[in-house]
C-alpha cells in the first residue's frame, strides 16, 4: 500500500500511509488508538475506499471494492470483536458462504472433512465440527475464525488486536499457529498494543501515528522503547509512576469469599492508601470477584466488610457506602455510548444537580468540566455523546464517574485494556494520585483494587499482588516479592 | 470550518433534530394546503379538527416515549384506551338505591363528582394494568414485545367483559363527554379557545418533557435505555423505573381514553382504538426515538403524531381510498425511519 490517504468529512483519518508485507512475513503494525491501523485495514479489506494512493497485491494493482472483493483475492481480516454466528456449527462458521453444493443442496460429508481439515490447521483436531460456537471459549471461538480464513485460501491475514481478550495459555498457542502459517507463507500483518507481543513474533514492524507512516523496520533491531518513543511521539520515561505511599486501615475486607461459581474461596484485606493489584487468567474468576463486591452476583458464601458496613449489597448502596467500580467492558457494560459524557460521568451521583430530586443539564455539564480538565478527557464539550471519543477518553470518562461519586474504594477491572500508551500513561498517573490521596476533596488517601491481565501494568503499579487461580485467590504479597514468571506461574497454579 | 464539518457539528445539536421535524411537518401541511380543493385544508375549523384528533395519539404517545427510550415497547396502548373508555361508561351507569326506594342512576344524584369518580377509576385501572405489564415484564425477565402482546388481547377482553361485549350508552351527558368538543362552533365554550381536552395534553407535554429532562427519574430513563448494565452497574434502580414508564404509559392512555370517549360521542365502545398502538408507536418513532433506546424527545413525539394525523386526515379530504390512506401512512414510517438511519451513519 503506498501513499494512502483517506478523510472523513474534516478529519483525516489517513494522510499518506506506506506499508508493505512480503510473502510468509509476520508485519506488526503498531500505533496508539486514533492513529488510523483500524482505517487502513478497513482500505485494506475494502470496507472503505482510499482518496488517494495505491494498493499493490502480488506487484499486480489493487482495488477492492468491497470486503466479499478482498476475501475473494485472498485477504481475511479478524476483528477483535469475533465475527462468528453463534447459534451455527463451527463447520457452519468455517464454510460460511463458500458451503459446498450440490443443486443448491448442502453436500454436509464434504461440508463435515473439509471443516476437519481447517480444524487440524489450527490446531484443533479433537474439535467436533458439529459443535455450536456458542459452546467454545473465546480462544477457541477466534481460533474458527483463523480457521475459516483458511478454509478461504487466504495469503494475507490481518490480526486486529488478537490477544486483548486471550489468557497466556491461548496466546502461546495463538503464537505458534500464527508462525506455522507464516512458514506455510501466508502474510500476516498483526495489529497490537503489546509491545512484548511485537518483539516476541513479528518480522518487521511499522509505526503509525496521527495517519502517517513515522517508522518501520527489522524488529530485531529496534528496542521497545525506540518503538514507544515513535507511537507517541515522544519518549516515555516513567510509564509506571509509583510514588512513596503509606497504607492506612483496612477499608475492604473478604472472607472467603465465594460466588455461585468462582470464585471458590477470596480473602483480601485492602487498605487506604494502597494499590492491590489481582492478576490471574481469563476465566479465573476475578471479575466475579469484583463483581460480587460490588453487588452485581450474588453470594454464595463467606463475607464482605466495607468499613463498618458488612454484608451483601446493591450496587446502589455500594455507591453510598464509597465503593465505585469501572467494569471489564467498557462497550457492552461501562458506558451508555449513545448518551452524552455528562449523562455518563454523573450518573451514580446525580444529587446536588439541582433543587430536590431535579437534575439541571447545565449543572451537570458544569460538574463535569473540573475532571475533563484534569484527567484530561479530550472532547468537544461535556454534551458530546461519548461514542464519540476514542477508546483511551472513554475509559477516562468511565474511570472519572468514580471521582465524580467521591468514592473512596475504587474497583478497576482491566482499566486499560484496548486503549493507547498514552491515555495509559494518564490513567497510570491518576492511580498513583489517588492512592496518594491528591485528587479528592479531603485529600484522603483512596484505596485502588485492580485487575489485570496485563503482568507488567501490575508490577508497575501496585504496592500488593494477590493471583486468581482457578477460583483461588492467593495470599496478597508485597510487589518486590514478585516477578512475571513467578505470577504467571502461580495464575496457572504451578506453584 | 469545512461544509462537510459544519454540517455534522449542525447534525449533533439537539435543535436540529427537532427542527428537521418540525420541517417536515410544514411541508406535509403545506402539501394538503396547496392540493386540497378551495382551501378547506387550512380552515381554523379543520385545523381545530386536526388538533382534536391528534390529541388522543399524542397523549398516550407521550408515555409510550418513555418506555421507547427505555428500549421497550408497549403494544397493549389501544386497548387500554378502550378499558379507559369502557370503565368512564359504565361508572356513568352506576344504579344505586333512590330516596323512593326505586334504583337511580348515580350520575342524576351527582352530576359533576360521579364523571370524575369514573376518572378516578379509569385511571386507577388503567395505571394498574400498566403497571402489571411493567412487574411481568420485570420479574419475569420475558421481553416486553411479547408481555404487552399477551395484554392487547387480555387487557381488550376484559373491556370487552367489563361492558359485555355492547357499547355502553350512559344515562345522561356529562362533561366528561365534552371534553373535546369544539371550541369554534360552540359559542359557550369559545372562551377556552381550545378542546379542554387540548389543554389537559397541552399540560401533560408540560409535565412529561419536564420529568424527562430534567429529574433523576429521566435521566435513569435514557441509561436504562442506552445501557441497562451501565445503568445497573451506577445504582441506577433498572427494574423500578421500567416498571414506572409502564405505569406510566397506562397513566397517559387512561387521560387518552377519556378524550376518545369524548371523541367518539360519549359512548363506552369496547372495541375502540384498535390499531391505536401502531398509530402511537409511529409517532413516536417519526418524532425520532430509536427502538433500540436512549433517544427520543417529548417535542418530536408532539410533531411526529401530528404528522401522522395530519397525513391521516388530509389523505381523506383528498378524496383518497381508504387502502390508499394506509399505504401512504406506513411508507412514510419506513421512510422516517430511513432518513434517521442514514443521519446516524452520517454522523458516526
Amino acid at each position: 500500500m503506498r501513499g494512502i490517504h483517506k478523510r472523513f468529512g474534516a478529519t483525516q483519518a489517513l494522510r499518506g500511509v506506506d506499508i508493505s508485507v512480503h510473502p510468509g512475513e509476520v508485519m506488526a503494525l503498531v500505533g496508539e488508538n486514533g492513529a488510523g491501523k483500524s482505517t487502513l485495514m478497513k482500505v485494506l479489506s475494502g470496507a472503505h475506499a482510499s482518496d488517494e494512493g495505491e494498493l499493490f497485491l502480488d506487484g499486480e494493482p489493487y482495488t477492492p471494492g468491497n470486503p466479499l472483493h478482498a476475501r475473494e483475492q485472498g485477504i481475511a481480516m479478524i476483528y477483535q470483536e469475533l465475527s462468528l454466528a453463534p447459534h451455527l456449527s463451527v463447520m457452519e462458521n468455517i464454510l460460511l458462504g463458500i458451503e459446498p453444493t450440490r443443486r443448491g443442496l448442502i453436500l454436509w460429508d464434504e461440508m463435515k472433512s473439509k471443516a476437519a481439515a481447517a480444524l487440524s490447521t489450527v490446531g484443533l483436531e479433537n474439535l467436533s465440527p458439529k459443535t455450536p460456537v456458542n459452546q467454545l471459549s473465546i480462544a477457541h471461538q477466534q481460533l474458527i475464525e483463523i480457521a475459516r480464513a483458511v478454509a478461504l485460501d487466504c495469503r494475507v491475514l490481518v490480526l486486529d488486536e488478537p490477544t486483548s481478550s486471550l489468557a497466556a495459555k491461548d496466546i502461546e498457542k495463538l503464537f505458534a499457529l500464527v508462525r506455522d502459517l507464516s512458514e506455510k507463507g501466508i502474510s500476516v500483518i498483526y495489529i497490537s498494543h503489546f509491545l512484548e507481543e511485537v518483539q516476541a513474533l513479528s518480522h518487521r514492524y511499522t509505526v503509525l501515528r496521527d495517519g502517517e507512516t513515522v517508522g518501520d523496520g527489522q524488529t530485531a533491531d529496534a528496542s521497545e522503547e525506540a518503538i514507544i518513543a515513535l507511537m507517541v511521539g515522544r519518549s516515555v520515561d516513567d510509564l509506571y509512576p509509583r510514588s512513596q505511599r503509606t497504607a492506612g486501615s483496612v477499608v475492604l475486607e473478604t472472607n472467603r469469599l465465594a460466588g455461585i461459581d468462582k470464585p471458590n474461596t477470596a480473602s483480601i484485606q485492602l487498605r487506604k492508601g494502597e494499590v492491590l493489584g489481582i492478576a490471574g487468567l481469563v476465566g479465573a474468576g476475578r471479575t466475579e470477584f469484583l463483581d460480587i463486591i460490588f453487588g452485581l452476583e450474588p453470594i454464595a458464601s463467606g463475607d464482605i466488610s466495607i468499613g463498618s458496613y458488612s454484608g451483601s449489597a446493591l450496587p446502589a448502596l455500594r455507591w453510598q457506602q464509597g465503593v465505585g467500580m469501572v467494569s471489564e467492558d467498557r462497550k457492552t457494560q461501562g458506558l451508555a455510548l449513545g448518551l452524552s459524557i455528562a449523562d455518563n460521568l454523573t450518573l451514580p451521583k446525580l444529587d446536588g444537580l439541582g433543587p430536590g430530586r431535579l437534575v439541571i443539564p447545565s449543572q451537570q455539564a458544569k460538574a463535569c468540566e473540573p475532571w475533563i480538565e484534569r484527567i484530561p478527557i479530550k472532547c468537544q464539550s461535556a454534551r458530546q455523546p461519548v461514542c464519540d471519543l476514542s477508546g483511551g477518553n472513554q475509559q477516562k470518562v468511565a474511570i472519572a464517574r468514580l471521582l465524580h461519586a467521591d468514592v473512596d474504594i475504587l474497583l478497576l477491572d482491566e482499566p486499560t485494556r484496548g486503549i493507547d500508551v498514552g491515555s495509559k500513561a494518564q490513567i497510570y498517573q491518576l492511580i498513583d494520585s489517588l492512592a496518594r490521596g491528591e485528587e479528592s476533596e479531603g485529600r484522603s488517601p483512596k484505596a485502588v483494587l485492580i485487575v489485570s491481565s496485563y503482568l507488567p501494568e501490575l508490577l508497575g503499579i501496585c504496592d500488593r499482588i494477590a493471583v486468581m487461580c482457578r477460583g483461588q485467590l492467593s495470599k496478597a504479597k508485597p510487589v518486590e516479592d514478585w516477578d512475571e514468571h513467578q505470577l504467571m506461574a502461580t495464575a496457572i497454579g504451578q506453584e | 470550518m469545512s461544509k462537510a464539518h459544519f454540517f455534522k457539528e449542525l447534525k449533533s445539536k439537539a435543535w436540529f433534530n427537532i427542527g428537521a421535524r418540525f420541517l417536515a411537518l410544514i411541508i406535509v401541511f403545506l402539501f394538503f394546503a396547496i392540493f386540497v380543493e378551495d382551501g378547506k385544508f387550512y380552515t381554523l375549523r379543520n385545523l381545530e379538527n386536526i388538533v382534536r384528533q391528534s390529541s388522543v395519539y399524542a397523549t398516550a404517545a407521550l408515555g409510550m416515549t418513555f418506555v421507547i427510550i427505555t428500549a421497550g415497547i408497549d403494544l397493549s396502548v389501544g386497548s387500554i384506551i378502550a378499558l379507559a373508555v369502557v370503565v368512564v361508561a359504565w361508572t356513568l351507569n352506576i344504579q344505586i338505591d333512590g330516596a323512593n326506594g326505586e334504583l337511580v342512576y348515580l350520575v342524576h344524584q351527582y352530576p359533576f363528582a360521579t364523571p370524575l369518580l369514573a376518572c378516578l377509576l379509569a385511571i386507577a385501572a388503567s395505571s394498574l394494568v400498566g403497571l402489571l405489564n411493567g412487574a411481568l415484564i420485570v420479574r419475569l425477565k420475558i421481553v416486553p414485545f411479547i408481555v404487552t402482546l399477551g395484554s392487547m388481547g387480555i387487557i381488550r377482553g376484559l373491556a370487552k367483559g367489563i361492558a359485555s361485549e355492547r357499547d355502553i350508552y350512559p344515562p345522561e351527558e356529562t362533561w366528561i363527554g365534552g371534553l373535546m368538543d369544539p371550541t369554534l362552533t360552540n359559542k359557550a365554550k369559545s372562551w377556552m379557545l381550545l378542546p379542554a381536552g387540548v389543554w389537559i395534553l397541552i399540560v401533560c407535554i408540560a409535565i412529561a418533557s419536564f420529568i424527562l429532562k430534567y429529574t433523576r427519574f429521566g435521566r435513569h430513563v435514557y441509561a436504562v435505555g442506552s445501557n441497562e448494565e451501565t445503568a445497573r452497574l451506577c445504582g441506577v434502580p433498572v427494574g423500578r423505573t421500567k416498571l414506572i414508564v409502564y405505569a406510566l404509559t397506562g397513566f397517559f392512555c387512561a387521560l387518552a381514553g377519556f378524550m376518545q370517549f369524548s371523541y367518539i360521542g360519549g359512548v363506552g365502545q369496547p372495541t375502540t382504538g384498535i390499531m391505536y398502538e401502531l398509530f402511537v408507536i409511529a409517532a413516536v418513532i417519526i418524532g425520532g426515538a430509536s427502538f433500540s433506546g436512549g433517544e427520543g424527545s417529548i417535542l418530536g413525539t408532539i410533531v411526529g403524531a401530528l404528522i401522522i394525523t395530519i397525513l391521516y386526515m388530509g389523505g381523506q379530504q383528498m378524496g383518497w381510498p381508504k387502502w390508499v390512506q394506509e399505504m401512504v401512512i406506513g411508507g412514510i414510517i419506513i421512510l422516517a425511519v430511513a432518513v434517521d438511519r442514514l443521519r446516524h451513519s452520517k454522523l458516526a
